[in-house]
């Protein structure tokens, strides 16, 4: 790759709303139905049927405005797109054109670099093609699932402002974070609530016109998304260097094959015929129901990773793992209260609970372990009723399990063992036991008393107090 | 006739209309007196005018967020013209 040349990205970006019924009908808004069950006259787009906006729709629209800077428009309309293609029954899609719902805006990546948002309009998505015997250029046929013809899609365009496939995962990121946290959408990208197309272009770095760009689509995951943006951006990078020309064009991303290929040619460049929809009266939001749509938004997670920084003392890593989902940030500031330690919280959460959840198969909102359990568990350790080790064995029956971290201790028998009339005896046994250790350690080889102390600890089934086990050590040791 | 600024051929492709060559330079004419029209009203001062895409004087016609009985799956593909199991069945789509 010539290192001269520069790389501009803008992603356009749809997320599903998650409201309870269709934009513009009242038919169930819902994943993974049996087909064609969840259609009624209005998305079907049979004739005589009329359109109603869904008040709830535009609510999240202006909230997901709210949350990243937008200005929601005082005036906004409803437009057909037109096309033949059967995954709109009307032969039209109900989108916005030149009047968006919110306009401006920005998306602020971990690293500081705002990128701009062009508009977020609101839509209808369409419905679900399914290309009967393999691909879509060589099947006989195409079947249509309409349960997603009508679901409230709001589309986020983006200045073309991202300069790398790596920062363009971050934009991702981020929009998903926010989306969870004010609670419009499920954004799940493999389930096709959170999807998104890229304009991708090259420049001689340092100039400002932009270069002819390539759109990029069927990218499923954040990780396609990064593999398709770093395939076209070197292959844009050989069409410059071997003198050809870069042809704007719509391209697909392969997963399997690792590559993006021409989807459409020239001449199949679409006019969609844009105007408005006559069913459809415009919007205009008053002051007052837009001042109470942003008044129930919640706190950010910029917002809050900054303030568990100041409040709480946690290092920017732990903040940042932790305020990722609402769910986590909630759980964390629970613990935190709980145990009266916002620390250990974040110490426990970032290594020994996640280690457990992750060998359960589970996380902090699948799992049993409240946070008032762990917080306890956490004074326990405080408090010296058991050591850390043996807290390990109690946090991961939390985890799998729930329950009382006291009941586990005493159901277990691990409170902590101070008594040095009960650890002499252990300790005595593995010296016993560790003649070569002990000869290593007494010839000069300081290493050898943590493996010492480390087994006395396991023969105490971690409950040992590990100062007096070491004390002991010493005196009998020299 | 004033010069047409719009490809029969290409406007009737995009409409999946096929048309004769006599309904190509019928159709030309009348575009073209169309666009005589549109240039009057390009000649007049709307300067304070509100683009307009509603004569009916409503705004925010909106409806509560709340679920309404679908069809069933028969309902819904009876009037298909063919339908594969659950689904509806259309032409292949690229051509």
């Amino acid at each position: 790759m010539s290192a001269a040349l520069e790389t501009v990205i803008g992603l356009e970006v749809h997320v599903e709303l998650s409201t309870k019924s269709k934009m513009f009908c009242g038919c169930l808004n819902e994943f993974g139905a049996d087909p064609n069950t969840h259609v009624c006259p209005v998305c079907l787009g049979m004739p005589g049927t009329l359109p109603v906006i869904n008040k709830r729709a535009v609510e999240f629209l202006c909230k997901a405005g709210f949350a990243l800077e937008c200005t929601v428009a005082p005036f906004s309309k409803f437009d057909r797109k037109n096309y033949f293609y059967p995954d709109m029954p009307k032969n039209y899609q109900i989108s916005q054109y030149d009047m968006p719902l919110t306009t401006g805006g920005r998306v602020v990546l971990p690293s500081g670099k705002a990128i701009r948002l062009n508009r977020i309009h609101l839509e209808e998505d369409t419905g679900k093609n399914v290309h009967a015997g393999g691909h879509m250029t060589t099947s006989e046929a195409t079947l249509i699932d309409y349960n997603r013809a009508g679901v409230p899609l709001m589309e986020i365009v983006s200045e073309p402002e991202i300069g790398s496939p790596d920062e363009a995962e971050q934009y991702l990121m981020v929009l998903r974070d926010v989306m969870l946290y004010i609670g419009v959408s499920d954004v799940k990208m493999h389930e096709g609530s959170l999807r998104c197309d890229a304009n991708v272009s090259i420049r001689p770095l340092g100039t400002k016109e932009l270069g002819t760009k390539t759109e990029i689509k069927n990218m499923n995951s954040f990780k396609s998304v990064v593999a398709a943006l770093e395939h076209e951006i070197s292959r844009q990078h050989a069409c410059v260097a071997s003198g050809e020309r870069i042809v704007q064009e719509t391209r697909g991303w392969d997963e399997v094959r690792g590559l993006t290929y021409s989807m459409r040619s020239k001449e199949q460049a679409h006019d969609y015929r844009y105007f408005p929809d006559p069913d459809l009266p415009p919007l205009s939001l008053d002051e007052a129901t837009l001042a109470s749509w942003r008044s129930e938004l919640p706190e950010l997670p910029a917002q809050r990773r900054e303030r568990f920084i100041t409040q709480y003392g946690i290092p920017q890593y732990d903040a940042n793992v932790l305020t990722q989902s609402r769910f986590d940030a909630d759980y964390f500031e629970a613990v935190a209260s709980a145990s009266g330690d916002p620390k250990q919280a974040s110490n426990w959460l970032m290594g020994d609970v996640r280690k457990s959840l992750e060998a359960h198969g589970l996380t902090l909102s699948t799992s049993k372990m409240t946070p008032a359990a762990l917080g306890e568990l956490i004074s326990m350790v405080k408090g010296g009723a058991i050591t850390g080790r043996a807290a390990k064995e109690v946090c991961d029956v939390l985890v799998a399990a729930g329950g009382d971290p006291k009941a586990i201790v005493e159901q277990r028998g691990l409170a902590q063992v101070s008594d040095e009339s009960a650890i002499v005896a252990i300790v005595d046994k593995v010296i016993a036991a560790q003649a070569e250790s002990v000869a290593a350690y007494k010839g000069g080889k300081a290493k050898a008393l943590d493996f010492i102390v480390g087994q006395v600890m396991r023969e105490s089934r971690g409950r040992a107090n590990v100062d007096v086990v070491k004390r002991l050590l010493m005196e009998r040791l020299g | 006739m004033a010069d047409v600024p719009i490809d029969i051929a290409y406007i009737s492709r995009l409409a999946r209309i096929s048309l004769t060559g006599e309904e190509s330079s019928r159709f030309s004419a009348q575009f073209a007196r169309l666009f005589d029209f549109i240039r009057e009203l390009q000649a007049l001062d709307v300067s304070g005018v509100h683009a307009t895409a509603q004569v009916i004087p409503l705004s925010n016609v909106m409806r509560e967020d709340e679920l309404k009985p679908c069809l069933t799956q028969d309902e819904a593909l009876a009037n298909a013209p063919a339908r594969e199991g659950p689904f509806f069945k259309a032409p292949r789509i690229l051509e």
